[in-house]
């Protein structure tokens, strides 16, 4: 028998022996994979864009999201509000998750699809660690992000697209690295800044005039909070501070000693300075 | 027409038992012990990169004694069945007694059909709330499964290591005093004192060590419980003992 070649015994084992989990779903359970439900929808008949009126039924989206590049590190910061249509679905999901010791994840778009791919993706990365004894480098985490998302393409042309934004800490090369997606699966590295979901150009305009190069921490944890104050000021489906409430945006960095979630009250006391220089400032837009 | 010479049953079974039993007996002992802290898994193991203990799910581990390529093929196994079912379930839905049935089952499966039984044996650990909510599952190779209390031993010198260990293993230790106990066991083929006559020396480089932590969430922050000890936390752990 040949030592190499497909159908050798050598090539049976390494196609079985793979260390991916959504490779193992799709082989083994492929039923539970986020993009098998696109056969499912497929009988829908859905306009071009999944706009009010289309056959799409209406579900809720998850909306904007910001990431930086600190002095370190890397940062990821996300409102805390879903729209249905013109309806608020949710005051309180959160749409930035962690998604593993060195990396975290944030979505825009269909929540429900949008947190089976996160909670996918989490497992993914757990499941390549725990079978090969290693942790996958970066580039390995946004590529395999970047397979999952087209998975989703089916249903994204239908109007149900997820759109993440990928960050993470790199290890070999001692930064913080921002991967964006497009709903074919693109992953495009960018620097600096970037910002997805409907509020995503107001908010990339905040950051324009906000971010500056080597900001520590507490600064960028301040700019993302003003940034997404200004999407949630001029874009309906981006909740703000909600101070009646007590909810803040969900802010996670990201630095050699791993993940980091900023406490509730750090964010408080950022959003209450935002608040209060734009009460003093007086001004209308 | 060759002529099939009749074998009887028992006697299949003991000749594959004997065939399996041999091959664990070669290998070195690994050990696993509950205590206040958590579930310790310490294995004799040269290798920094073929291992022989291994994290599962949050609060499972597993450790095996035998050939590798049969328990290593085993523990990938057992992690996409937790992955699975946490993932189509709930993540505390993974259960050890779970994993510990199916390996049961298809250990005794290969035993009775296939032509080699597995020469394996595995343990399947969960961590609890407390020391009395720790499970630990030994598997032998023919799909036996027992519910041990207090620690497990596996392969080389058993009976030895069982006797050491009675002697000087309790439930109240922590991570530093079990491990020492473990470690104790396994250089003094019995003989418990380190530096005895006849007892070899474990250095670190020796030693493969993990930890379940009980409450992973409070002293790390993650779920996680499963935790590989560097050679210089094993050092640190063993350099004590001489004091």
């Amino acid at each position: 028998m040949p030592a190499g070649g497909p159908g050798s015994v050598f090539s049976q084992i390494a196609h079985s022996a793979t260390a991916s989990f959504s490779e193992y779903l799709a082989r083994t359970a492929p039923e539970l994979l986020p993009g098998a439900r696109s056969a499912a929808l497929g009988g829908l008949q859905a306009p071009a864009a999944g706009g009010p009126g289309s056959a799409v039924p209406q579900v809720p989206h998850a909306t904007t999201i910001v990431a930086m590049a600190f002095a370190g590190g890397v940062l990821m910061a996300g409102d805390r509000r879903a729209t249905m249509g013109n309806v608020i679905a949710s005051r309180h999901i959160e749409k930035v998750f962690p998604a593993d010791q060195y990396s975290v994840l944030g979505i825009a778009g269909t929540a429900g699809l949008a947190l089976d791919v996160t909670r996918l993706f989490q497992v993914e990365l757990e499941h390549y660690e725990k079978i090969e004894g290693t942790l996958l480098s970066l580039e390995g985490k946004a590529n395999r992000l970047g397979a999952m998302i087209q998975g989703n393409l089916a249903l994204a042309l239908q109007g149900l697209a997820v759109v993440p934004l990928f960050a993470g800490y790199d290890t070999d090369r001692r930064a913080g690295r921002l991967f964006s997606y497009d709903v074919t699966g693109g992953r495009y590295e960018e620097l600096e800044h970037h910002s997805v979901g409907s509020g995503a150009f107001f908010a990339r305009g905040a950051l324009k005039k906000l971010w500056k190069p080597n900001l520590d921490e507490d600064a960028a944890v301040r700019v993302a909070v003003e940034a997404l104050y200004d999407a949630a000021d001029d874009d309906s489906a981006t909740g703000g501070p909600d101070v009646v409430r007590q909810l803040w945006p969900v802010v996670y960095t990201v630095n050699a000693a791993g993940v980091r979630r900023i406490p509730d009250r750090e964010l408080a006391a950022a959003a209450e300075t935002v608040i209060a220089s734009r009460t003093v400032a007086g001004r209308e837009a | 027409m060759t002529q099939q010479f009749y074998v009887s049953p028992e006697q299949l079974m003991k000749d594959r038992a004997d065939f399996a039993r041999k091959g664990i007996a070669r290998g070195r002992s690994v050990i696993v012990l509950s205590c206040r802290e958590g579930i310790a898994l310490v294995a004799e193991n040269p290798s920094v990169s073929l291992h022989k203990v291994g994290e599962i799910y949050d609060r499972i581990a597993f450790a095996a004694v035998g050939k590798y390529n049969e328990f290593e093929s085993l523990r990938q196994a057992g992690v996409r069945y937790a992955d699975v079912r946490g993932y189509s379930y709930n993540r505390g839905d993974v259960t050890a007694r779970g994993l510990a049935s199916v390996y049961a089952q298809s250990l005794g499966a290969v035993f009775t059909a296939d032509t080699k039984p597995f020469e394996v044996e595995l343990a399947v650990v969960e961590v609890g709330g407390t020391p009395a909510e720790d499970h630990l599952y030994r598997l032998t190779f023919d799909g036996s499964i027992a519910d041990e209390k207090g620690f497990v031993v596996m392969g080389g010198q058993t009976e030895s290591l069982n006797e050491a260990l009675r002697r000087s293993w309790q439930d109240g230790m922590d991570f530093p005093e079990v491990i020492r106990a473990a470690v104790g066991a396994l250089s003094g083929d019995g003989a418990g004192e380190a530096g005895e006559s006849g007892a070899r020396k474990l250095g670190p480089e020796l030693l493969e060590i993990a930890v379940l932590d009980r409450d992973p969430l409070s002293s790390r922050g993650s779920r996680r419980a499963f935790r590989r000890l560097s050679a210089a936390e094993v050092a640190a752990v063993l350099g004590t003992q001489e004091e």
